[in-house]
């Protein structure tokens, strides 16, 4: 097994174009702080996209930022703070979530001098998005063009730099969330948005999990831009707020905007206490890095998107057939982390009463947070069904056509 | 003019038996067989481009749209997909040798869900309609292309479709969360849904303006959002191109994200104002409309922050709406700007680029000159917001060459947009209009990368060909692999 760290997109395309020639697999990342999410790969080697960092073009009044993919995701914020501008999907880091898990012994050697630091063309081969996503969308939403090398070793482009592109197929949407098992990202260009001037955050108490399903749809369709919706229930809502069950309600933009809406939605509600400013922003932080279950053990991580309405009554199903699951919503109930017993869970980490639950629920679950034999074992990521399993097996050979890209990382055809 | 792939002798020969055979799978008035009837599909809304189809089928069930895309699959027929036909791009143009599939008897909304947010419709409910079905209930769905009484919602997520609330809101694909959607080979395959996000390659990503190149659409999902309980506008006139295109980039450096921001210049004013009497500046060379929309308490507060903008940048003339009246007659003009260059012209073509917004003053610039070479006038309403430029070239299809000439000026003007670091469709699609400009935009690998997406839905390359792609290229020669002998190399990488 080698260790590549190539230079520049001519040195990847010719490595690949080395691989296929083999054919010999490739391990990619650039931080390496995903690793742990997902199937693990088992390649002949390692591919680091480190080199290939730094922030190519920003224009604050194009809303606009092109950058290399290694970029540390932090040096993307503090380039945007700088000109009141972010990433509006709120990308999370999920950094204490995943290495929380136990060391796998199982796995090929680790890469030295890798930074663990998420980086932007993690975030957007991952599509991660945090609590902003039910409002202003997903990380895909906000990917409007890259360079990438495919399997063939063929450097191409596709997208735009502008913020409203139709010109040819949308591969862009392809690329995120594709584990880097489609192509490697050599440059990426993103979308980004005017940061709030101020937020505060309403706090309902005492809510039952239902009660605060209720609540938050009740929320989002008043026309007051809520743009956080979590509930923590009384079991973990310790692990961040004082005083049991709390349903957070977000509210950004000029201040006094801000005031009228959360006076508006307070009154909707009989009253509510508010968090301002930075304790506004730490709790969203805690949830978007889902510190309500951590620390979690020995414990199972699970990322389940369901239909939103019926979230509760999803996890009421969970806890039903398993009595270690603890959970929190964000997205309304558009997002349910739930966590599990390892034990209790059994060889399958739950996955068979998790994906029967989420059947009746509609959607789909990831198993986040498992040891890496475990992750090699089980389906993590939702099975497909028969047709879209083949139809992404189709595509997938259609950019990488020896499977040489993290082969294994996202099961199901791809 | 931009040709079509020649049509196939032995397809024209066979048309009666094909007829018959769609006959049994779509019975009665859902096969248009008669030519006076096919006549009223021989284009979409860019009608400079017609041709009769070789038959049309109007299925009404997700069942005989299956049976049909593997009846066109077995016979190697090819398949050109229509919804209401208002694409300015040609997307629905027929071919002489293709079966006509329209949607339009997919009419109905299946569900509303409001405790979700979304609606789940058929793909021949009209974009409108989905907020009409939604509005008792405060709800709306943003998108909005200008032709959104008639456009139909699968047309929209074929097109990608945007309109004047992009900026803010998104265009189709940040708007659709689910579809169910037909093969080529008769497969139904099911993509997201009520929830967010979804598991494996974003598939529905991709199929959201694919312009009817990868399956057909049989029901689409969705997200309303709340109607914002206000929105105020603010009419506002430059002396000079340059000071409004420097006026929006601005207005978005401040932080505020209007919820549309538009740009007339001087010829679309004059059309406009004598055309609705909107009470527009007759004496400037570029209005700006900013709508803010929200509650009360936001929209006076960005109104009176985005007047201050304005009139450090050199603003003539400053109006803010003082009633729901009086914003509405701001926007009659803008939205009757299309049909008032038709007043003006016998016709005019759209153009749809999209350039960084800082190149708005040189751009417009550049095209007055281009005028001159052309000998035709252009009239610009655009998208200011997000930089998409709606060029409307004015000429005259009964003077000989005049139709040439406006194509000619068309493509440099697009051109002139990637050129500048833009690109070639911002709403629009490519279409017919814009296949054989994409070398312009992408190179033969970029093309070639996109063919073989477009290969692992529809190998044989049946649906909508001779869109989009200025080259037809075989699947099998796309797959093959060019892989020589080698020993890996690399000696001078740093390795562990």
């Amino acid at each position: 097994m080698a260790l590549y760290r190539p230079a520049d997109e001519k040195e990847i395309a010719e490595l690949v174009a080395t691989c296929a020639a083999q054919p010999e697999t490739l391990e990619i990342f650039a931080g390496a702080s995903k690793r742990a999410f997902g199937r693990p790969v088992a390649a002949d080697h390692q591919l680091d996209l480190s080199r290939l960092a730094g922030v190519i073009a920003y224009e604050a009044a194009e809303l606009v930022l092109t950058a290399r993919p290694a970029t540390p995701l932090q040096t993307i914020k503090q380039v945007l703070r700088e000109q009141g501008q972010m990433l509006a999907f709120e990308p999370p880091s999920w950094r204490d979530l995943l290495q929380t898990q136990a060391q796998p012994t199982d796995s090929p050697a680790q890469p030295t001098g890798y930074s663990a630091q998420p980086t932007v063309g993690g975030v957007l081969s991952c599509n991660l998005s945090g609590p902003r996503r039910v409002r202003a969308g997903a990380a895909r939403d906000f990917f409007l063009g890259f360079s990438a090398v495919n399997g063939r070793g063929e450097l191409f482009k596709a997208g735009g730099k502008v913020v409203k592109n139709v010109t040819g197929f949308d591969l862009s949407k392809l690329l995120a969330g594709s584990f880097g098992t489609l192509a490697i990202l050599t440059e990426v260009t993103l979308k980004v948005m005017p940061r709030p001037e101020t937020e505060t955050t309403l706090l309902l108490r005492g809510l039952d999990d239902a009660g605060a399903i209720d609540a938050m749809a009740r929320a989002l369709n008043t026309p007051f831009e809520v743009s956080g919706v979590a509930h923590l229930p009384a079991a973990v809502a310790g692990r961040v707020l004082e005083d049991g069950a709390a349903t957070a309600l977000r509210l950004e933009g000029p201040s006094p905007s801000v005031a009228f809406r959360a006076g508006e939605i307070a009154r909707m509600f009989g009253g509510a206490t508010r968090l301002d400013g930075e304790a506004s922003a730490r709790l969203w932080r805690d949830i978007g890095e889902v510190r309500a279950l951590l620390p979690q053990g020995a414990a199972l991580v699970w990322r389940l998107c369901p239909t939103p309405g019926e979230a509760a009554a999803l996890v009421a199903a969970l806890r039903a057939a398993l009595s270690s699951a603890e959970a929190f919503y964000d997205w309304g109930g558009g997002l349910v982390w739930l966590s599990l017993d390892a034990e209790e869970a059994g060889v399958d980490g739950g996955a068979s009463a998790v994906r029967s639950a989420m059947r009746t629920a509609g959607g789909h679950a990831t198993l986040i947070v498992a040891p890496e034999s475990m992750r090699a074992a089980v389906d993590v990521f939702e099975p497909p069904p028969p047709a879209l399993r083949a139809l992404s097996a189709r595509v997938k050979a259609n950019f990488d056509p020896l499977g040489l890209f993290n082969p294994g990382r996202m099961g199901g055809g791809a | 003019m931009i040709l079509m792939p020649e049509p196939d002798a032995a397809t024209l020969a066979r048309r009666a038996e094909i007829v018959a055979d769609l006959r049994a799978i779509v019975p009665g008035e859902g096969v248009i067989e008669s030519e006076q009837e096919r006549r009223a599909y021989e284009c979409d809304a860019l009608t400079a481009y017609r041709q009769l189809p070789l038959v049309v089928v109007l299925p009404e069930t997700t069942r005989q749209v299956v049976e049909v895309l593997r009846y066109c699959q077995a016979r190697t027929l090819k398949v050109v997909p229509r919804g209401a036909g208002t694409s300015l791009s040609g997307g629905a143009l027929p071919l002489a040798d293709a079966v006509l599939l329209g949607m339009g008897k997919f009419k109905r909304i299946l569900e509303i869900d409001a405790a979700n947010r979304c609606v789940v419709a058929q793909p021949g409910v009209t974009n409108l309609g989905i907020s009409q079905a939604v509005q008792g209930l405060g709800l709306y769905y943003a998108p909005d292309p200008s032709s959104q009484i008639a456009c139909t919602i699968g047309g929209n997520v074929a097109e990608n479709s945007g309109g004047v609330h992009c900026l803010k809101y998104g265009l189709t694909t940040n708007n659709v969360i689910g579809v169910e959607f037909v093969t080529i080979e008769g497969e139904v395959i099911r993509l997201g849904g009520k929830h967010f996000d979804a598991g494996g390659y974003d598939l529905l990503g991709v199929l959201v303006g694919s312009e009817g190149l990868l399956g057909i659409v049989t029901e689409v999902t969705v997200r309303v959002l709340p109607t914002p309980p206000g929105a105020r506008a603010l009419l506002i006139g430059f002396p000079t191109m340059q000071g409004a295109g420097d006026c929006v980039a601005a207005v978005i450096g401040a932080g505020v994200i209007p919820g549309g921001m538009e740009i007339m210049d001087r010829l679309a004013i004059e059309a406009a104002e004598a055309f609705v009497h909107a009470g527009y500046p007759l004496d400037v060379e570029a209005l700006l409309i900013v709508e803010l929309d929200g509650c009360a308490a936001e929209v006076d507060h960005l109104i009176a922050r985005v007047e201050a903008i304005a009139r450090a940048y050199g603003a003539t003339t400053c109006r803010a709406s003082q009633s729901e009246a009086e914003r509405l007659l701001f926007w009659a003009g803008r939205k009757a700007a299309f049909p008032a260059v038709g007043r003006i012209s016998p016709d005019y073509m759209c153009m749809d680029g999209t350039i960084p917004r800082k190149e708005i003053g040189s751009v417009l610039l550049r095209m007055k000159q281009m005028e001159e070479k052309h000998g035709l006038r252009v009239a610009n309403v655009f998208h200011a917001g997000d930089g998409n430029l709606h060029p409307l070239i004015l000429f005259d299809a009964n003077i000989s060459g005049e139709l040439q000439r406006a194509e000619d000026f068309g493509h440099d003007i697009l051109r002139l947009c990637v050129e500048v670091g833009g690109v070639l469709t911002g709403e629009h699609g490519v279409g017919v209009e814009k296949r054989d400009l994409m070398d312009a935009m992408f190179n033969e690998v970029d093309l070639a990368q996109q063919q073989r997406l477009k290969c692992a839905f529809d190998a044989s390359g049946l649906l909508n060909p001779g869109k989009v792609f200025p080259q037809l290229c075989r699947c099998a020669e796309l797959g093959r692999m060019h892989v020589h002998a080698g020993r890996l190399r690399f000696p001078d990488l740093p390795r562990f």
